[in-house]
C-alpha cells in the first residue's frame, strides 16, 4: 500500500482554476483560441490525473487518501480545514466530472464559435470544474459547502450568460434563490452535525456516527426528535435544492436558458448530482434513520414519475431533456432512499455519460437548426446529421434502460431495489419508478421521432442565403437560410466519446461496482437493509443480467412506449392533437407543470415584495419614524408654548416671580405644618 | 516607538489634518498630504501585528498618563487582538476612502473633506484603543462631529434632516451611557475599564446599567427599532461618509457591547440575553423584507447592513446561553469569533458595496435602481466587482461574508436550533434582496442612453475596489490568521463571562 502524492491531487483541483483565471483575466489578450487552449489543457491535465488516481486506487494498490491541506479555522476544539478525501467514490466522481467537463470544453469550441464573450464562457466552465472537483474531493463538511456554493455561483453566472435576455436573468435569479432554500436546510444540517458529533471532519464524524443512536434534539417542551433523522432530513433539504427534487425542482427547467454545453455539464451530468453524491458520502449517518430515508425515497419517487410526465408535453428539445434529468435524479434519490447508495452513484455515473450525450446531441441539432429549439419545426433530420442521429439513439436507448446499454444496468437495479425494499413508502416508490420507465420511453422516443424521423417541418428559404449569419439574425420559426448539416468534428468527437461509455460502461462495470464491494468503506450500508447485497445473490454476470432484462416489466413498458410514440408521431401524426383534445384536463395539468411556478411566483415573489412593502411602510415609516417624528413634534409644540412665556414684558416676569414666591412660601408653610 | 504606537496612530491623522487645511483648496496638495498621512497611519498600524503578542497579556502596548487626576481619569490606551483587528480595518478603510473621493468632491473645500476624514479616522482609532471609560466616551462622542460635518456639508438634498436625526439619535444614546459610566465610576472608584469589570455589582445595579448601555450601543449598531437613522444618514451622506459609517462606525456599537456590557455586567447581560437575541433575529427577517423593496440602492445596502449587524449582536449574546446554561465553552468561542469576524467582514463588504454605489453615482448622479440596468454591457470590470461584492454580501463561501455568518449559525444551533433556524433564513432573504438588485442594475440590456454612455471604472476606482476584493477574498479563503489574532482575547472574555459578579 502506498500513498497518493498530495501534489497530484493539488494539480487535479488547481489546474482548471489556473485555466479559468487565465481565460478570465487575460482572455482578451490571449484571444479566443488562447482561452480555449489554456482551459482545455487545465481540465485535460485534471482528467488524465484523475484517471491515474482511479487506476492507482483500484489496481495500483494505493491506499485511501485523507489529509488536511491547511487549517481554515481552529476555535477551541472545533476545527475547519481544507483537505482531500480520496477513495473510490471520490475518484470515480473526479473521473466523471473531469471527463465530461473535458468533452464539454472541446464541444464548446464548436458550439460557441460565433458567440461574443467566448473567453468568459471558457473561464466559467473551467471555474466550474475546479469548484465541482473541490466539492467531490473534500474531506469535511465546510469544504463541501464551499464547493456546493461555488458550483451554484458558476451555475448562476452561466444560466445568465446571455445576460441581455430577460428570461435568462430571471432564470438565474430563480435558480440561485431556490438553491438557497435548500442551502438553508443544508447549513442547519451541518450545524446539527457539529452539535451532535462535535466535528466537521468526515472521517471523525462517520466514526462517531453510531453515537447518534438514542440522541435527540429537543424541539419544544416535552417533544424531541431523533438526532440522525434531524441531520438526515436537513442535509437532504440541501440535496433537494442542488439536485432539483420536488418541490425545489422548479429552477432546473428554467436553467435551460444557459448555453447548451453547460446544460450538459452542470445541469445534467455533474452539479445537479452533487446532492446524490453528498447523501451517498454521508451514508454512515443516513443509515441510522429509516425515517429520513423514507422521506428521501418518497420525494425521489414523486419526482421520478411526475416531472417525467411533464416532459411528455414539452416542445422545446432542451426542456424535454431537462425534465428527463429531473426524473432521472428522482430515480437516483429513490435508490438512496432504499439504501442502495451504490445504485444511486452508479446511475449517477451512467447518467452523466448518456445525459451529457443527449444534451450535446440536442445542441448539435440546435446548431444545425440555426438556434431553433422547437421540435415542432424539426423532423427528418436523420439524413442531414448521421453522427448526431446515431449517437443520440445510443443515448436514448441508454436512458430508457434497454438491456445491455449502460443505463439498463443502473436503472433496472434501482427499480428492482425499490421492489425489494421494505421501508415505509417502498410500494409507492416502486410504482413510481416502474411506471416511470413507460414515461421515460414516451418522452424519449417522442423526442427522437419529432427531431430525426418523419417529415421535415422546416423550409429552406434561399433568399436569406446572401445575408450575414450573426446571432441576431432571425428567421420566422421553421425557416432556415441553409439546409441543416452535420456539426464540425469538435462537436461530433465528444458525442462519439460519450456514446462509447453510454453503450458499454454498464456491461463492464456492473459486477464489481453495483453488486460487488467496489466502493469498499466509502459507502456504508447496514446489513439489515442492504438490498443490493440481496440482489447480488442472484446476479450471474453482466450478460445473463442483460438477457434477463428482456423478460422484465420495465423493458415491456419501454417497448409499449416505443410502439405508442411510433404510431402517434410517425404513422399517424394527427393523432397527437386528437389525444391532446381528448385528454385535455391531463394536458393542461402537465402543460402548467402542476402550477408550481405560478404558486411560487404568487406566494414567495409577489408575496415577499408585498410583505416587504408592508414592513417598510407600516413598520419603519409609520410606526417607528412616526413615533420619533411625533415626539419631536411634541417637543416643538411644547417649546413654542414655552417661548410665549418669554414675552419680554417686565410685568409678566414680575408677576411670575410673585406667583413663584407665593407657591414656594405656601409650600413651606403647608408641608412644614404637616 | 512601540511604547507610543497607539498614541501615534490616534494623533497622527488628527495632526495631519492641520497641514491639509493649511494647504487649502486651490491645489491638489491637500489631497496628497491627506493621502500620505493616511498611508503612513496604515503602515504604522501594521506594526501592531508585530507588536501584539497573541499569547501575551490581555491588554498590550499599554500607555497610561494621568489626565484629570482629581477624578482619577487617565489617558490610558491598550489593545487586545480584537482592537488590533478593528484598528487595521479603520486605517485600511481610511486610505481607501481618500483615494475613492480623490476627484469626487467638486466644491471649493475638498481640503476640509479630507481633514474631516482624517480627524474621524484618528477618533475611531481612539475608541478602539481607550482603556479608560471616560476617554472612550470622549472619543465616542467626538467622532460624531466630523461625521456630522461630512454629511451636513457634502450630503444630499435632505442632509439637514438626516444629520439631525443621526446626531440626536446617537447623542441620546450616549447620554445614557455617560450616566451609566458615572455611576460605575462611583462604584469602582476609577474609570479604568478593567477595574470596572472587576467591581462586583448587584443584579439590580447591573440591570439599570445594562439598559443604559443597551440604548447607547443599540442605536450605534443599529438594532431594531432604533435603526431608522441609518438609512437616512446613508442616503444623504457622501460616498466616503457612507463607507466609513458602515465600515467602521457601526462597529463601535458592537465593540461597546464587547467592552462594556459583556465583561462589566455579565449577569444582567445573561439575564437579558433573550431580549438582545430577539432584537437580533427580528432584523434578519424584518429588515430583510424591508431591504427587498427599497428603490434607492444606498437604502437597500443600509438595510442590509442592519441585517448583517444582527449577526454580530446575536453572536455576542448567545454566548450567555452557551456558557451559563450549557457550559459549552468551545461553542461560545465560536459564537464570539463569528461575531467579531462578521464585524470585520461587514466592514470590508459594506465599504465596498457603498464604494460601488459611489462609482455609479459619480457617473449618473442618481441612486435610484430604476435609473440603471445592463451595466455589464458598458462597464464589465465594474460588473465583475459589483457581482463579487454582492456575493460577499450574501455570504458566499470563499468570501469573508460567509465566515462570520457560518460560525454564528453553527454556534447558535448548539444554543438553540430555533435560533439557528431564524438566523439561517438570511441565506434566502439576503440572496433575494442582493441578487435582485444585481439583476436590475448589472444584468439585462442597457436601459437608457445615459447608461450607454457610462464609462468603465478607471485605475483609481479599480484600485479601491480591488483592494477591498483582495481582503474579502483573503479572509474568505483563509480566516485562520484573523481568528488566531483575536483568539486569545476571546478566550479570556469567555472565561470572564462564566463568572458571576454578584
Amino acid at each position: 500500500m502506498h500513498q497518493l502524492p498530495t501534489s497530484i491531487l493539488l494539480i487535479i483541483a488547481l489546474a482548471p482554476l489556473a485555466g479559468a483565471v487565465l481565460a478570465g483575466f487575460v482572455g482578451r489578450r490571449i484571444g479566443r483560441s488562447g482561452s480555449h487552449w489554456v482551459t482545455i489543457l487545465g481540465v485535460g491535465l485534471s482528467c488524465v490525473l484523475s484517471f491515474y488516481v482511479l487506476y492507482q486506487l483500484v489496481w495500483g494498490g494505493a491506499s485511501n487518501y485523507n489529509h488536511n491541506l491547511y487549517t481554515w479555522f481552529q476555535i477551541g476544539k472545533f476545527n475547519a480545514s481544507v483537505g482531500f478525501m480520496i477513495d473510490r467514490l471520490s475518484a470515480m466522481m473526479m473521473v466523471v466530472v473531469s471527463f465530461v467537463s473535458l468533452m464539454v470544453h472541446v464541444y464548446t469550441i464548436g458550439y460557441m464559435a460565433d458567440e461574443e464573450n467566448y473567453e468568459r464562457f471558457f473561464s466559467y466552465i473551467a471555474l466550474f470544474t475546479f469548484s465541482m472537483l473541490m466539492l467531490v474531493m473534500s474531506n469535511n463538511f465546510m469544504q463541501l459547502f464551499f464547493g456546493w456554493e461555488a458550483v451554484g455561483l458558476v451555475s448562476y453566472l452561466l444560466i445568465g450568460f446571455y445576460h441581455k435576455r430577460p428570461s435568462a436573468i430571471f432564470a438565474n435569479l430563480k435558480a440561485f434563490l431556490v438553491n438557497r432554500v435548500g442551502d438553508f436546510g443544508f447549513v442547519l444540517g451541518i450545524a446539527a452535525v457539529l452539535y451532535f458529533l462535535g466535528t466537521l471532519d468526515y472521517q471523525t464524524a462517520f466514526d462517531h456516527a453510531p453515537s447518534l443512536v438514542g440522541k435527540t434534539l429537543q424541539i419544544t417542551q416535552g417533544h424531541t426528535w431523533d438526532a440522525a433523522t434531524v441531520i438526515g432530513i436537513l442535509l437532504f433539504i440541501g440535496a433537494m435544492g442542488k439536485s432539483a427534487q420536488v418541490p425545489l425542482h422548479v429552477w432546473l427547467p428554467d436553467s435551460m436558458e444557459g448555453p447548451t454545453p453547460i446544460s450538459a455539464l452542470i445541469h445534467a451530468a455533474t452539479m445537479v448530482t452533487a446532492g446524490i453524491f453528498m447523501v451517498a458520502r454521508m451514508s454512515p449517518i443516513f443509515e441510522l434513520s429509516s425515517t429520513a430515508l423514507s422521506f428521501i425515497m418518497v420525494i425521489g419517487a414523486t419526482g421520478a414519475l411526475f416531472t417525467g410526465m411533464i416532459g411528455i408535453v414539452q416542445t422545446d428539445i432542451k426542456r424535454v431533456i431537462a425534465y428527463s434529468t429531473l426524473s432521472q435524479l428522482g430515480y437516483m434519490t429513490v435508490a438512496l432512499g432504499v439504501s442502495a447508495y451504490a445504485g444511486a452513484v452508479y446511475h449517477l455515473m451512467t447518467h452523466a455519460f448518456f445525459k451529457a450525450l443527449l444534451f450535446l446531441g440536442a445542441g448539435s441539432v440546435i446548431i444545425a437548426m440555426h438556434h431553433e429549439q422547437d421540435m415542432r419545426h424539426m423532423g427528418g433530420l436523420r439524413k442531414y446529421m448521421p453522427i448526431t442521429y446515431i449517437t443520440m439513439w445510443v443515448g436514448s436507448l441508454a436512458l430508457c434502460g434497454v438491456p445491455f446499454f449502460s443505463g439498463y444496468y443502473s436503472k433496472d437495479a434501482i427499480i428492482e431495489a425499490a421492489g425489494e425494499a421494505h421501508r415505509w413508502g417502498a410500494g409507492y416508490a416502486y410504482f413510481c419508478v416502474l411506471f416511470g420507465a413507460l414515461v421515460t420511453a414516451l418522452y424519449t422516443f417522442r423526442l427522437m421521432h419529432m427531431t430525426f424521423h418523419g417529415k421535415e417541418r422546416f423550409k429552406v428559404v434561399d433568399s436569406h442565403a446572401q445575408e450575414g449569419h450573426g446571432k441576431d439574425h432571425h428567421h420566422k420559426p421553421g425557416e432556415l437560410a441553409h439546409p441543416p448539416k452535420e456539426s464540425p468534428w469538435v462537436v461530433t468527437i465528444p458525442l462519439i466519446m460519450l456514446a462509447i461509455p453510454s453503450l458499454l460502461i454498464g456491461y463492464f462495470t456492473v459486477g464489481p461496482m453495483l453488486y460487488g464491494t467496489w466502493f469498499g468503506k466509502a459507502i456504508h450500508v447496514q446489513q439489515a437493509h442492504n438490498v443490493l447485497a440481496e440482489m447480488a445473490t442472484h446476479y450471474h454476470g453482466a450478460f445473463s443480467k442483460g438477457l434477463e432484462g428482456f423478460a422484465g416489466w420495465p423493458f415491456a413498458l419501454v417497448v409499449l412506449g416505443f410502439v405508442i410514440t411510433t404510431y402517434v408521431y410517425i404513422f399517424n401524426p394527427s393523432m397527437a392533437d386528437r389525444i391532446k383534445r381528448v385528454l385535455k384536463p391531463v394536458y393542461i395539468v402537465l402543460d402548467r407543470k402542476f402550477w408550481f411556478d405560478e404558486v411560487y411566483q404568487a406566494v414567495f415573489a409577489r408575496g415577499g415584495v408585498k410583505l416587504g412593502r408592508l414592513f417598510w411602510k407600516a413598520g419603519d415609516t409609520a410606526m417607528i419614524d412616526g413615533a420619533i417624528d411625533g415626539s419631536t413634534g411634541l417637543v416643538q409644540r411644547l417649546a413654542s408654548r414655552m417661548r410665549r412665556l418669554q414675552s419680554g414684558f417686565l410685568y409678566h416676569y414680575a408677576f411670575a416671580m410673585i406667583l413663584g414666591l407665593i407657591l414656594l412660601l405656601g409650600g413651606f408653610w403647608w408641608f412644614g405644618h404637616v | 516607538m512601540s511604547n507610543h504606537l497607539l498614541s501615534l496612530l490616534i494623533w497622527l491623522p488628527m495632526a495631519g489634518a492641520v497641514p491639509v487645511l493649511i494647504a487649502g483648496s486651490r491645489s491638489s496638495l491637500s489631497r496628497w498630504i491627506g493621502l500620505l498621512v493616511a498611508i503612513v497611519t496604515f503602515v504604522a498600524s501594521l506594526f501592531l501585528l508585530t507588536g501584539y503578542d497573541t499569547n501575551g497579556p490581555v491588554m498590550q502596548l499599554v500607555e497610561v498618563h494621568p489626565w484629570i487626576e482629581s477624578l482619577h481619569i487617565n489617558y490610558a490606551l491598550g489593545v487586545d487582538g480584537i482592537s488590533v483587528a478593528l484598528i487595521l480595518l479603520t486605517t485600511f478603510v481610511g486610505v481607501l476612502v481618500l483615494i475613492g473621493a480623490w476627484d469626487v468632491i467638486k466644491d471649493d473645500k475638498p481640503h476640509q473633506y479630507v481633514a474631516a476624514m482624517l480627524v474621524l479616522e484618528g477618533l475611531l482609532i481612539g475608541v478602539f484603543c481607550a482603556t479608560d471609560a471616560l476617554l472612550f466616551y470622549v472619543f465616542f462622542e467626538a467622532m460624531l462631529i466630523p461625521m456630522f460635518i461630512l454629511i451636513g456639508i457634502w450630503g444630499g438634498p435632505r442632509r439637514v434632516y438626516a444629520t439631525l436625526k443621526f446626531f440626536i439619535y446617537t447623542f441620546l444614546g450616549s447620554i445614557f451611557m455617560l450616566v451609566g459610566l458615572i455611576y460605575l465610576y462611583q462604584q469602582a472608584g476609577s474609570f479604568d475599564m478593567a477595574t470596572m469589570a472587576a467591581t462586583p455589582l448587584t443584579m439590580s445595579q447591573q440591570s439599570w446599567l445594562f439598559f443604559a448601555f443597551l440604548i447607547a450601543f443599540a442605536i450605534k449598531i443599529p438594532m431594531v427599532p432604533v435603526h431608522t437613522w441609518l438609512p437616512d444618514a446613508h442616503v444623504e451622506a457622501p460616498t466616503g461618509g457612507s463607507v466609513v459609517l458602515a465600515a467602521v462606525m457601526l462597529k463601535v456599537g458592537g465593540y461597546g457591547f464587547l467592552r462594556f456590557s459583556l465583561p462589566m455586567l455579565p449577569d444582567a447581560s445573561a439575564h437579558y440575553a433573550w431580549l438582545v437575541i430577539v432584537l437580533s433575529l427580528i432584523p434578519i427577517i424584518y429588515i430583510g423584507y424591508v431591504a427587498l423593496v427599497q428603490e434607492d440602492m444606498k437604502k437597500l445596502v443600509a438595510y442590509s447592513s442592519i441585517a448583517h449587524m444582527g449577526f454580530v449582536t446575536l453572536g455576542l449574546f448567545i454566548v450567555f446561553i452557551l456558557v451559563r446554561e450549557l457550559g459549552n465553552y468551545d461553542a461560545a468561542k465560536l459564537a464570539l469569533q463569528g461575531s467579531m469576524v462578521q464585524m470585520m467582514s461587514h466592514g470590508f463588504v459594506s465599504g465596498a458595496m457603498f464604494s460601488c454605489i459611489g462609482v455609479m453615482y459619480d457617473r449618473l448622479h442618481t441612486r435610484q435602481i430604476k435609473d440603471y440596468g445592463g451595466l455589464v454591457n458598458v462597464m464589465p470590470w465594474f460588473a465583475l466587482f459589483m457581482v463579487f461584492f454582492a456575493m460577499a454580501n450574501i455570504g458566499l463561501p470563499g468570501t469573508s461574508g460567509f465566515v462570520g455568518e457560518f460560525m454564528v449559525i453553527l454556534a447558535s444551533f448548539s444554543a438553540n436550533p430555533w435560533i439557528a433556524l431564524v438566523a439561517a433564513f438570511t441565506l434566502v432573504i439576503g440572496a433575494g434582496y442582493t441578487l435582485w438588485l444585481v439583476k436590475r442594475v448589472v444584468w439585462g440590456d442597457v436601459t437608457s442612453d445615459k447608461v450607454a454612455a457610462m464609462k468603465d471604472i478607471n485605475g483609481r476606482e479599480a484600485f479601491v475596489l480591488g483592494a477591498f476584493a483582495v481582503v474579502v477574498l483573503g479572509i474568505g479563503i483563509w480566516p485562520e490568521p484573523l481568528v488566531h489574532l483575536m483568539g486569545g482575547s476571546i478566550n479570556h472574555l469567555v472565561h470572564q463571562l462564566a463568572i458571576s459578579k454578584i
